[in-house]
């Protein structure tokens, strides 16, 4: 199990390294000096030569790449060439309200999931558990934003019952937060509700048809009760596994979500630094976003070894 | 094997899943949305009439009109043509390159599976959106770097793909006999692997497709996908927005035809997927 351990964060250390190179250099391949853009084309050339200084683009391209990636894991992610302000503040302020954002929907998902999976895959033959497959299949058509719009379209415009958009800190006012929070979560969570429940499904119905709820049944279980006595935890694995890959697409989802909701969060940063072509900045976000992605699935692997015996002692 | 007789003999009396069909007829009405909009819009969906702003729907604008009086329905026919543009060759770029990786890979083994399974690791930290922005922050918004940024990031589901399936193939009896008669690892590729998992690569390439259409849709939602004035479904939603209140039909129509897209190729994926695994056919 150690052995195992080591090996996933090896792994992950890897990746992580791969993926801080592939940013710089992706960010570095446009043509252009950071310096001349900043200054425009009528800059001097000692204004040049000083501003390149104080960018430190003046120097060689490994070294700040050294610079940059070794800034990253202590927060320091260094100066925006357009904005010219620290962007590690900024990014950890507005990494805070994503999260938020990321994990209520996620937990909303779940508990929208398991249930109605559970259930789909209970009464897979019955009109009950049709309606449920039907609506996820459905579900998983609409783009979040689009969820979003159709929300904000019911229950901001029409019976307005929360803001259209909007953000307040919880440590602000919390009832406002929660009026705020309701739709954006709502929308990312309607959308990983109905893919989670799909996924629910199948590994219910996987778990069913194995022997040893066939013996929980002989032995006189009723069908929920042997499946939530043997099945869950069964069930659970591939369901998980799921989970982590849809947490990095929901990070992804917020990004768009954040415009939808006008919500102060990373991905809002993120579309503002390309539109101002901030690339310090762009490449610093991507690199968080890239590396939150990582930390799950890291966990996720750790939990994994954790949660299934077969895995845990076959090393 | 023993269970293949009894699938072929399944699958000739079976009707096709009731999947695949709607699938096949919603992916349909987009081509033909796409193919009818070459030759006939009712308007140029380009063309601003400012005296015909913000209609409802009528006889002469079937889905109304935008702010700028644009008509809804021709840019909805048009809108198909980008998203099945952007569909295609971002899924072309992935299948062409993520299949013979996958297949090496699986062929291989060894440092070569290991380097390129942590390749797709790596990539995969990086979903079509997120690369596409950063494609968009670096060469600007436009329908080519939305294909490229898409199937970028669609390779690793075809790596994974087709290294699963090969991994299958290897095994096999066959394969055994054909390295023993010392066939050339391209011949069994080509001979073996590549027919054995081509039905995995479909089901792929419709599930990728309907991925390219959402990351299309966010792309031009986003402003960084096809850029003005050619419409995209994205754009028609991402401008109904601040009219919200007054005109919520504009975004009913563009969000119905993405819904549709989306739809249309997972359900095509998830019939072709019964079809292709006799294992799952039928069920237990």
């Amino acid at each position: 199990m150690a052995i195992r351990l080591l090996v996933n964060l090896a792994r992950f250390a890897v990746t992580y390294v791969a993926a801080t190179v592939l940013v710089f250099l992706f960010m570095r391949a446009i043509p252009g000096d950071p310096a001349q853009i900043a200054l425009g084309v009528n800059a001097t050339p000692e204004l040049l030569a000083q501003t390149r200084a104080e960018f430190g683009t003046d120097r060689p391209l490994i070294v700040q790449y050294f610079d940059w990636a070794l800034g990253l894991p202590m927060g320091d992610f260094g100066t925006s060439y357009v904005t010219r302000q620290d962007i590690s503040p900024l990014v950890l302020d507005r990494v805070q309200v994503s999260l938020i954002l990321v994990v209520l929907a996620m937990i909303v998902a779940l508990l929208i999931a398991v249930p109605f999976g559970t259930l789909a895959a209970v009464k897979h033959r019955s009109p009950g558990g049709i309606l449920v497959s039907g609506a996820s299949q459905l579900g998983v058509a609409v783009p979040n934003f689009l969820a979003g719009i159709l929300l904000v379209v019911v229950f901001a415009v029409g019976l307005g019952w929360f803001p259209a958009n909007g953000w307040t800190a919880p440590a602000e006012d919390f009832g406002d937060f929660l009026s705020r929070v309701a739709l954006p979560v709502l929308a990312l969570a309607s959308v990983q509700g109905a893919i989670l429940t799909r996924y629910v499904r199948s590994a219910v119905m996987e778990v069913m048809s194995e022997d040893y709820l066939r013996t929980a049944r002989a032995k006189g279980l009723g069908k929920m009760e042997a499946l939530l006595k043997h099945g869950l935890r069964n069930a659970s694995i591939p369901v998980l596994t799921v989970t982590s890959v849809q947490l990095a697409a929901l990070i992804i989802g917020a990004v768009v979500i954040e415009r939808v909701f006008v919500i102060p969060g990373l991905g809002s940063m993120l579309l503002d630094a390309v539109g101002n072509r901030d690339l310090l900045t762009v490449q610093s976000v991507v690199m968080v976003l890239v590396a939150i992605t990582l930390i799950i699935n890291l966990v996720v692997d750790v939990l994994y070894t954790v949660l299934d015996p077969r895995i845990r002692k076959a090393s | 094997m023993t269970t293949q007789p009894a699938a072929v003999v399944r699958s000739t009396r079976r009707r096709p899943p009731a999947t695949l069909l709607v699938g096949a007829a919603l992916v349909l009405l987009v081509v033909l949305a796409a193919l009818v909009s070459f030759i006939w819009t009712p308007y140029n969906p380009e063309q601003a009439f400012p005296a015909d702003r913000l209609q409802g729907s009528s006889a002469a604008h079937l889905m109304g009109t935008d702010r700028y009086g644009r008509d809804v329905f021709s840019g909805i026919l048009y809108g198909a043509r980008i998203t099945l543009l952007v569909g295609l060759v971002a899924v072309g770029i992935a299948l062409l390159v993520g299949t013979p990786l996958g297949i090496l890979a699986g062929m291989r083994g060894g440092a070569v599976e290991e380097v390129s399974m942590r390749a797709a690791d790596i990539l995969l930290a990086f979903p079509a959106l997120l690369v596409a922005i950063m494609f968009g922050a670096v060469f600007g918004a436009s329908t080519t770097t939305a294909m490229l940024a898409i199937g970028i990031g669609s390779i690793p589901g075809f790596a994974r793909v087709a290294r699963s399936g090969t991994l299958q193939v290897m095994s096999t009896e066959y394969v055994l006999a054909a390295k023993a008669s010392s066939q050339s690892a391209f011949r069994i590729a080509r001979r073996h692997v590549l027919p054995n998992i081509a039905g995995m690569v479909v089901v792929q390439c419709s599930v990728s497709f309907a991925i390219a259409v959402l990351a299309e849709a966010a792309l031009s939602f986003l402003g960084l996908g096809t850029p003005p004035p050619v419409p995209s479904w994205g754009r028609m939603l991402q401008e109904s927005q601040q009219f919200l209140g007054t005109y919520p039909m504009l975004a009913v129509w563009p969000g119905l035809a993405i819904a549709v897209a989306v739809l249309g190729f997972n359900l095509l994926g998830d019939g072709l997927r019964d079809k292709f695994d006799p294992k799952l056919n039928g069920g237990r």
